[in-house]
């Protein structure tokens, strides 16, 4: 159900993607107006995303401590798994964030006959997070291509790395194939492993197979049906300095790309695509395990009802005295 | 009380799918299984610490007697929440349902029930949060992941936010840190709202408040308790051991949890731990009021979990002493380690941590003033003051089990295993991905080690059993060593059923039957009262 649908969404949008150019001829719209709109509501969306998170109050240091803590000086600490101090948590996050520390520790779960359960390392999930989000994120860098005159020296030389050190057009970039395999691997584990198609709903689906999209039709632009760059590059110019322009005989199969990577963006704020903000602010990771050093003070923390002493003690004082404990009222 | 539940047996309950069904799981209804749940808080508990909704009611009952406005009352305690708990609002946004977290809670492995993935389990309330506060949510409904709050969505939620036991395991793998311990904290918070807890756990809270410990041990039984204890140590030792109630003065408080004053295995903890003050010449005092370091508040509400709190410094300012030496016990120090400094510090009236033996300065308990007695002890042994015939501990062969809250709210894994390398010759260690931060649960935690749930607490505690199986097969493990009071009253049931013959023991009864002390008497006995093989004693 929710794969279908999500599919038939974004087959959806490249047919009005189709009838809107070609039969309305409301080019405008798509390579001017929706970008636009589309950068502004990621903008403003992750904007207020990040705000409304932050506005949040966290009351306790309730860092996961994932290694030995910092003790006794004989006792070797793990200051990354497990950090005290700021600079722990920096590495902490970085190791995260990078490296996708926590979701490397992963394990996978098999019940054998006797009963005997065992984990197995399972670095496959680890590995196609890595290998798309690292794609993504060199392929959106060498985008910027599109949008610079001249184009800067470091986003030459990572095309150059992406091919391989290939001379000479078209380049032929590892990345697009990187990202490919690795999407489908995220989509079959989606769609093919009982327990993940079991919690997966349609907004799980529809990043993935948005994306594939976008890179499928990028690849297919790139390689098979090639648009006039030149023209392309007039547009993305003309959209960065405010002056935009549409020159003439550009393929529909730019406006497709285009609207769908528009569709992503303008997406983002409104979906779990938010976790790139949110694994920052999250305080499990981002919090140092020192709360017996450093006092956390609770923001909104508010008077409450105790039992005193007193009221313990006039309640027990005769059979305290009895026992012969001390009191502080005879 | 608890009616004791049989739970089928373990070639039965062992055989476990892990193979969700076809149906989406909003379709499924919520099923309440004999066995799988706890009884309902009686009234009366509640009324002793003024929370909401006290009646009687029960979860099998189709009518829960809930109040005409439960739904608001649910709505705006969530609204409320997102704004108290970052951790709350980021993790009821974020997750991205890779299923990193899905095969990692021992609920799961040891019942096969999707909704115990940790994911799902978020997802029985984020479902919620979705409809009524995003809005996509709003405009998609089902489509977006968003669910109707309903009677039964209500039901569901209970029934499996009292099958996880906060014990973070789901944490540390997620790629977000996303907590469904801290998730489940929230969520319980919220049935808190509306009456809806466990008698095993507001007993207990009641107690606490009255007495200052779950048991509800009054002064002067605290006082008989131990005095016992001491009868029994003057018996195996020939020593007599003196200890002080409520002293004005002490330089040291020692907190424990009650669970090792009351009951076996862990009297001999305490027992262990009075023969070592003892034999280094502490100068500390028990609280009979602050005779508790867990506190089930914390499995209620956090301002539950904070008004059970305030003897602990309240006490440590009363007696005037320097610093506060903690237990052997797993939750209390989740607290002591995360809550007890926010919630009534800073006890700036108390001094900076320094043993009075060693002179070693605790830096990392500077601020909190609160030292783990496996700090203490491993400092102690670490400096060689105390003398010790490991040989005494022959006939155990140890593993130990980290707990939930030390190991993934702390993280102390070298100090008690310092000291057990100390005092025992054989010790093994479990498969690497059973200890240590990827420990697993109990299966017992959080307030759920009642009689009436009997097939959760096997079925929770599997993988750990599991393990100690494993040890046992290639070591001929016989003794499962903790540093937690819940696991002392758990484990011994749990290994029962799955590994008949595997006892358990806290670290320092260990130590207790290995520490020579000034003076004692040729031992023949172990601190169990039981023949030492090859010591003079029988055998
Ligand atoms: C700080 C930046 C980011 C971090 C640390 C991060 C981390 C992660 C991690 C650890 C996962 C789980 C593994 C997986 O399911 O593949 C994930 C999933 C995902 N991320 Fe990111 N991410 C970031 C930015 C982005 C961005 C910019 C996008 C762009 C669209 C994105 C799209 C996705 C998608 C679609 C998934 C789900 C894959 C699936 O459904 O299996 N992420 N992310
Ligand atoms: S590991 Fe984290 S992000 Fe992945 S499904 Fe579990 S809670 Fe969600
Ligand atoms: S906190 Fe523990 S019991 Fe609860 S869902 Fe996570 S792994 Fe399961």
């Amino acid at each position: 159900m929710g794969i279908l649908f999500s599919f038939a969404v974004v087959i959806a949008i490249v047919l009005i993607v189709f009838a809107g150019v070609r039969g309305a001829g409301l080019n405008y719209l798509f390579a001017i107006i929706i970008p636009y709109l589309a950068l502004l509501t990621f903008i403003i969306g992750v904007t207020y995303r990040v705000f409304n998170w932050g506005r949040s109050a966290v009351p306790f240091r309730v860092p996961t401590t994932g290694g030995q803590q910092f003790t006794l000086p004989w006792i070797k600490s793990n200051k990354l798994d497990n950090p005290h101090t700021s600079y722990g948590v920096i590495g902490r996050m970085i190791l995260e964030v990078l490296l996708f520390r926590s979701l490397f520790r992963n394990t996978k779960a098999e019940l054998h006959d006797g009963p005997r359960l065992v984990y197995g390392s399972e670095k496959l999930l680890w590995l196609a997070a890595i290998a798309f989000h690292y794609s993504f994120l060199v392929i959106l860098l060498r985008h910027l291509r599109f949008f610079t005159v001249p184009v800067p020296t470091p986003i030459q030389f990572l095309e150059f790395v992406d091919s391989f050190f290939q001379v000479g057009a078209p380049l032929v970039y590892i990345t697009n194939f990187v990202i490919v395999i690795a999407l489908l691997f995220l989509l079959y584990r989606r769609l093919g492993m009982p327990q993940i198609k079991y919690i997966s709903l349609p907004s799980d689906y529809f990043p993935l197979f948005l994306i594939l999209a976008i890179v499928l039709s990028g690849i297919y632009m790139r390689y098979f049906d090639k648009v006039d760059i030149v023209g392309v590059k007039q547009i993305t110019m003309g959209l960065v300095s405010f002056r935009p322009t549409i020159p003439d005989g550009i393929g529909i199969i730019f406006y497709i790309h285009l609207t769908l990577v528009c569709t992503l963006f303008a997406y983002f704020p409104f979906s779990k695509l938010v976790h790139m903000a949110g694994v920052f602010l999250s305080p499990t990771r981002n919090l140092a395990n020192n709360n017996r050093m450093q006092r956390h003070v609770n923001p909104w923390d508010y008077p409450i009802k105790v039992r005193s002493y007193d009221d313990y003690e006039n309640e027990f004082r005769e059979k305290m005295k009895k026992a012969g404990i001390p009191v502080e009222k005879e | 009380m608890a009616t004791k539940g049989k739970p089928p047996k373990p070639e039965e309950l062992s055989k476990i799918s892990y193979t969700p069904p076809q149906r989406n799981w909003m379709d499924i209804p919520v099923e309440f299984k004999p066995g799988m749940y706890c009884h309902a808080t009686r009234p009366k508990y509640l009324e002793a610490v003024g929370m909401p909704f006290p009646r009687d009611w029960s979860p099998a009952d189709a009518d829960w007697k809930l109040p005409d406005n439960w739904k608001e009352i649910i709505l705006q305690g969530i609204k409320e929440r997102l704004m108290k708990y970052r951790t709350f609002h980021v993790f009821m946004d974020i997750c991205v349902r890779c299923g990193a977290c899905a095969d990692k809670c021992h609920f799961f492995l040891g019942g096969g029930d999707p909704k115990n993935m940790p994911v799902l389990r978020a997802e029985l309330l984020r479902s919620v949060y979705r409809k009524y506060f995003t809005t996509s949510g709003k405009i998609f409904g089902k489509a977006a992941g968003a669910r109707e709050l309903t009677e039964d969505v209500l039901k569901e939620i209970w029934y499996y936010y009292f099958q996880c036991t906060e014990c973070r395991r789901c944490s540390l793998f997620c790629p977000y840190g996303i907590d469904q311990a801290e998730i489940t904290i929230i969520g319980r918070e919220l049935l808190n709202l509306l009456g809806l807890n466990l008698d095993w756990i507001m007993g207990p809270v009641a107690n606490s408040y009255r007495t200052g410990n779950h048991l509800g041990l009054e002064p002067h039984t605290i006082k008989a308790n131990i005095d016992f204890m001491l009868d029994d140590i003057e018996t195996i030792t020939g020593i007599r051991v003196e200890t002080t109630f409520n002293r004005k003065g002490a330089e040291i408080l020692f907190i424990g949890p009650s669970g090792d004053l009351f009951g076996v295995p862990g009297n001999y903890v305490t027992m262990g731990e009075l023969m070592l003050f003892h034999e280094i010449g502490l100068d500390y005092t028990w609280s009979t009021m602050a005779c508790e370091g867990g506190n089930f508040g914390f499995f209620t509400s956090m301002e539950v979990a904070k008004k059970l709190y305030y003897k602990i410094y309240s006490e440590a300012k009363r007696l005037g002493v320097k610093w506060i030496l903690g237990g052997e016990c797993g939750h209390q120090w989740r607290l002591m380690n995360q809550y007890a400094d926010t919630w009534w510090g800073p006890p700036d009236f108390l001094e900076e941590p320094v043993s009075p033996i060693t002179g070693t300065k605790f830096e990392n308990a500077k601020g909190s003033k609160i030292v783990h007695i496996t700090e203490f002890t491993a400092d102690l042994i670490k400096h060689g003051k105390l003398k010790l015939d490991k040989s005494r501990n022959d006939h155990l062969k140890v593993t130990f089990h980290d707990s939930c809250n030390t190991s993934r709210a702390m993280g102390i894994f070298e100090e008690p295993r310092y000291i057990i390398k100390n005092v025992c010759n054989h010790f093994y260690e479990m498969p690497e991905s059973t200890i240590r931060e990827k420990t697993f649960c109990c299966g017992s935690g959080s307030g759920l080690n009642a009689g009436e749930n009997i097939e959760l607490r096997m079925r929770g505690g599997f993988p750990r059993a599991n393990a100690v199986k494993y040890v046992r097969e290639k070591f001929g493990v016989n003794m499962l060593a903790n540093i937690c009071a819940i696991d002392r009253a758990a484990l011994p049931t749990l290994m029962d059923y799955w590994n008949p013959g595997v006892d358990v023991c806290g670290v320092h009864e260990l130590l207790g039957n290995a520490l020579v002390m000034t003076g004692e008497i040729e031992r023949t006995l172990d601190l169990r009262g039981e023949p030492l093989p090859g010591k003079g004693g029988a055998e």
